[in-house]
């Protein structure tokens, strides 16, 4: 099966859940979500049995579609995180519904499920670009449907703020790519990005290089990275859980995706574009490690400092990049990349779970909600503390192995400046993540009682917990999923 | 089947959370099955059914690796087994949290055994850092005193140190060219003097913090003094040499480049023992003493690993290593010993201020011989395991490897024998404030009742191996490395 129709499918699937959602009672929207769900486990499946597409007859279209292992293990992690983003919107649903077109009833709820396909097939499309345009198109596919996620409680000011700001910022960081591309065709008089590759020159290195440093900014947009950073905490905080969970998950590895694809041409150049591209990229991950990390440590809405923490992960992720490595006896930069990504979804999304439920039954997202949980509920707070370790990079628990690899790339590169901002990043990060274990245990609560879980958030904190732990003794699982990348 | 050596205290503390029997009784049963497991393979440590390893990732190439890798290792995973097993019988748990009680306990052990029994560096580093959460929970929510300060101040340390000592050995493995993380694939390999250099500064930063090195020190003091009795034990006791033992394991690698910073290494645990030791001496309460004093005591350690650095390898200096490990166990088992019994006392008299404390003796008679054989220990006296210790450093430190009239490490030797001297000074004050003079209200016979039998049990057990160790030293020593035969001064016309 070529593997262009899966995005077809995802897509085509949206467009009749959506055609479906109209004739859905109000109370039975989140069958909606189950057959969002439902397309995407189907998908998924059809994923393993997807080939390259397109053979020889038709040259033209194959210019902007790559199916390669990096493809593949993107699509897949847009496509599960898609999963996981859609069950956490099903045990989200009555705070969403709260704040949409009827509160009380599920009505406004359906089509918030069917946006999610959309932007899954955006994403799944951006980690095929292979040429300028096609990165372009797919990525305003996947930004459009995500202005629309994050507004989407118009009931809500927050929701509405964080909508409006992500618009603006979302556009002019259209505006900078838009000019970078420019830039690039100008210099190269293409806009594939193996051709870009073959045409760098001394000639145009200067012209390329002010081309991809607008590029990157707008990138930079897209991960969360400095110096385009500063939307994440108030996006993140107005935005619907999951759909917070969603931008700072699957956005952010498709942003990486591209990020990969557009600075590879670049790096592997035998020019000094390829130097100069990595300083910048070094720069960029320092930065932003020291301000996601230093800014997270006086917060105290864990939502707030999820956002912070998000940042402060784009810019370990962006080391591996600076310390760019591809054929060696160690794993590719593009492979630890996809190795961090990989745990970062585990963790993350446990740690969005986590905040639902403190959310729903608390009415808050501060830090001071998760009080007295060592008592209220022992075991909800039990993993709540192994997932805390984990994102804080405790050995042992999956977490680490992401740190563990980014450190040891740049190392071996032998970044030690951003590395060293890393490891104040790190031991600040013990710091504001060990503040919600203090929470949790050291604090009494002045709400008693028992918590409510559904089992459908409990089974997914409980197995993406296992997980962390699993991983954390025995992460080859991971490496299996990307060691055809190259 | 070392791996059965973690894994019970491991599975025991998640069996304990998940709420499975008493939680004293689970652990007891399994801190005990420990014990003689770990005694046990003394007899048997170099069989291969020791060995246990299981490739974890394979780019980079990492092993869930266990095993005795050396008598060194085994010497730490007894001392583990024993103080683990003290530990669980020892403090009193707070009604209604004998769950995060005994399995905190049981996960910092499981830390410092798996740490000891890796044979891959990773996993050595990995099972250190197990212990940094039950710790942080433990200081912060059962500690006395200032406990959350002590509490935050022990994390951040540790945490910095741990990412320092990180970045080491990744450095270390890249600069060796390894294609595994395993001790036999590291050792085996070489690293450019250049590289060292950066390595060994890492290494004894990295290392020097969870070891309290002056002057990183400053976190150990209040975080024992705060901490519950059992986490006292097991990190003044276990966790402190997971350092030391890290350095001694690749000091190979860097022999060179260490050589580079023995002087800043010199002056360093000088201050460890004269600065802090006059510290000690000031000390007003019990618990912050022995808390000063065990970080004073880490200077001995770091003196042999100095004579060790100067002789330039293992042979070179064949007294270094055993008398390093020899007085890790002996300071292990006596700080373990002092902090229980201080803990006894705090819970019997309700203080630990030495000016609201006297004439103990009376009422607890055993108490007072424990501990006094305990602070007699920690001194050095004859007839004590930190005396054979502390008589092996010196010796080893005392050889001239230098060249020099005078070297370095001889001087450090010279000076820090007077930290014998401030030791006996703090000691003895301390116990003569405690258990002698006139009886006070806190410590009246009617107040005080005497150690109770099953309290003894532990304290017996940490009590005779200090006197094993110290009147026959060689039931350590034969498992270390033997020393060559060859006299010292062919060896140095060699060199």
């Amino acid at each position: 099966m070529p593997s262009y129709l899966l995005e077809i499918f995802v897509l085509v699937g949206g467009l009749v859940l959506l055609l479906l959602e109209a004739f859905t009672s109000p109370k039975r929207k989140s069958a909606i979500a189950v057959g969002a769900i439902s397309i995407l486990c189907f998908s998924l499946i059809l994923l393993f049995f997807a080939k390259k597409g397109f053979g020889n007859e038709n040259v033209e279209l194959t210019r902007f579609y790559a199916f390669d292992p990096l493809a593949r293990f993107f699509k897949l992690f847009t496509i599960v995180a898609t999963i996981l983003t859609l069950l956490l919107a099903l045990d989200h649903r009555r705070i969403i519904s709260k704040f949409t077109a009827n509160p009380g009833s599920e009505d406004g709820t359906g089509e918030y499920y069917c946006l999610f396909l959309f932007a899954c097939a955006g994403m799944m499309w951006m980690a095929s670009a292979k040429d300028l345009v096609s990165l372009f198109v797919s990525l305003e596919l996947t930004t459009i449907t995500s202005y629309i996620l994050v507004g989407y409680m118009r009931r809500n000011v927050g929701s509405l703020e964080a909508g409006v700001k992500f618009l603006i910022l979302g556009a002019l960081s259209t505006g900078f790519l838009v000019y970078g591309i420019a830039w690039i065709y100008g210099a190269t008089g293409t806009t594939d990005l193996a051709l870009i590759g073959e045409r760098i020159s001394d000639k145009n290195s200067t012209y390329l290089l002010f081309g991809l440093a607008l590029i990157l900014v707008s990138l930079a947009f897209k991960v969360g990275a400095v110096p385009m950073h500063l939307w994440i905490p108030d996006v993140y905080q107005g935005a619907p859980t999951p759909t917070t969970a969603f931008l700072s998950i699957a956005s952010k590895a498709s942003g990486f995706a591209i990020a990969i694809r557009v600075t590879e041409p670049f790096l592997n150049s035998s020019t000094d574009l390829a130097g100069k591209t990595a300083f910048i990229l070094a720069i960029l991950g320092g930065a932003t490690i020291l301000f996601g990390n230093l800014a997270a440590i006086p917060q105290k809405n864990f939502k707030r400092l999820l956002a912070y923490s998000s940042i402060a992960n784009a810019g370990f992720m962006l080391l591996p990049m600076a310390a760019w490595q591809t054929a060696s006896d160690e794993l590719t930069s593009k492979q630890v990349i996809a190795f961090y990504l990989a745990i970062y979804l585990v963790v993350t999304f446990a740690a969005f779970f986590i905040l639902a439920v403190i959310h729903r039954n608390t009415g808050s997202e501060e830090i001071s909600a998760f009080e007295g949980l060592g008592k209220r509920h022992p075991l909800l707070a039990f993993m709540a503390a192994i997932i805390i370790g984990a994102l804080a990079g405790l050995p042992l628990t999956a977490g680490f192995w992401g740190k563990f690899l980014v450190f040891k790339s740049a190392i071996d590169a032998g970044l030690w400046f951003p590395v060293s901002l890393g490891f104040i990043g790190v031991t600040a990060g013990f710091y504001y993540y060990f503040q919600l274990i203090r929470a949790m245990y050291w604090r009494t609560s002045l709400n008693e009682g028992s918590l409510e879980i559904k089992p459908i958030a409990f089974r997914s904190i409980a197995g993406l917990t296992s997980l962390v732990l699993l991983l954390g003794f025995w992460p080859q699982p991971v490496y299996w999923l990307l060691k055809n990348i190259n | 089947m070392s791996i059965i050596l973690v894994l019970i205290p491991l599975i025991a503390a998640f069996a304990i959370l998940a709420g499975v029997g008493k939680a004293k009784s689970v652990a007891t049963i399994a801190a005990t099955l420990n014990l003689f497991l770990g005694l046990g393979s003394v007899f048997c440590w170099k069989a291969s059914i020791w060995q246990f390893s299981l490739e974890v990732l394979s780019k980079p190439s990492i092993h869930l690796s266990l095993g005795f890798y050396d008598g060194m290792s085994l010497v730490m995973v007894i001392l583990s087994v024993l103080v683990l097993f003290t530990a669980v019988m020892s403090g009193k748990c707070p009604e209604g949290r004998e769950k995060l009680w005994f399995s905190s306990i049981l996960l910092i052990g499981a830390g410092g055994l798996g740490a000891f029994l890796s044979t891959d560096l990773f996993f050595f580093y990995a099972f250190h850092e197990l212990a940094l959460i039950p710790t942080f929970l433990m200081i912060g929510i059962l500690g006395s005193g200032d406990r959350k300060d002590a509490a935050w101040k022990i994390t951040i340390y540790l945490a910095l140190g741990s990412i320092i000592l990180l970045a080491g050995l990744i450095w270390l493995v890249s600069a060796s060219g390894s294609k595994t993380w395993l001790f036999d694939d590291l050792l085996a390999s070489s690293i450019s003097p250049d590289a060292q250099s950066g390595i060994a500064a890492l290494l004894i930063v990295g290392f020097g913090v969870l070891i309290s090195l002056f002057p990183f020190h400053s976190w150990a003091a209040p975080a024992y003094a705060s901490a519950p009795a059992p986490v006292s034990m097991l990190h003044a006791g276990v966790l402190k040499k997971f350092g030391l033992y890290g350095l001694i394991r690749l000091y190979p690698m860097v022999s060179t480049g260490m050589q580079d910073w023995l002087v800043w290494l010199i002056v360093l645990l000088l201050c460890n023992i004269l600065w802090v030791g006059f510290v000690t001496i000031n000390q007003k309460r019990l618990d912050m003493m022995l808390g000063n004093s065990s970080v004073m005591h880490m200077g001995y350690i770091f003196l042999a690993f100095a004579a060790l650095i100067e002789a330039g390898s293992f042979d070179a200096n064949p007294l270094a290593k055993p008398a390093a490990v020899v007085l890790m166990f002996a300071h292990g088992v006596s700080i373990a010993l002092l902090f229980m019994l201080t803990d006894t006392i705090r819970r019997k008299t309700g203080t630990v201020e030495l000016a609201e404390l006297g004439g103990l003796a009376k009422a607890a008679p055993r108490l007072a011989f424990l501990f006094g054989l305990a602070g007699m220990a920690s001194i050095g006296l004859p007839g004590l395991a930190n005396f054979s210790g502390e008589v092996l450093v010196f010796l080893s430190g005392f050889n001239n490897y230098g060249g020099d009239f005078f070297s370095p490490v001889q001087v450090a030797t010279i000076l820090a024998l007077w930290g014998v001297v401030l030791s006996a000074v703090y000691m003895l004050r301390a116990y003569r404030q405690t258990f002698q003079g006139p009886v006070v209200g806190n410590t009246s016979s009617e107040r005080v009742d005497d150690f109770g039998l099953f309290c003894q049990i532990p304290a017996g057990i940490l009590a005779i191996s200090l006197l094993i160790v110290g009147i026959y030293p060689n039931s350590l020593l034969q498992f270390l490395d033997e020393p060559k035969d060859v006299p010292l001064e062919t060896e140095q016309a060699s060199n």
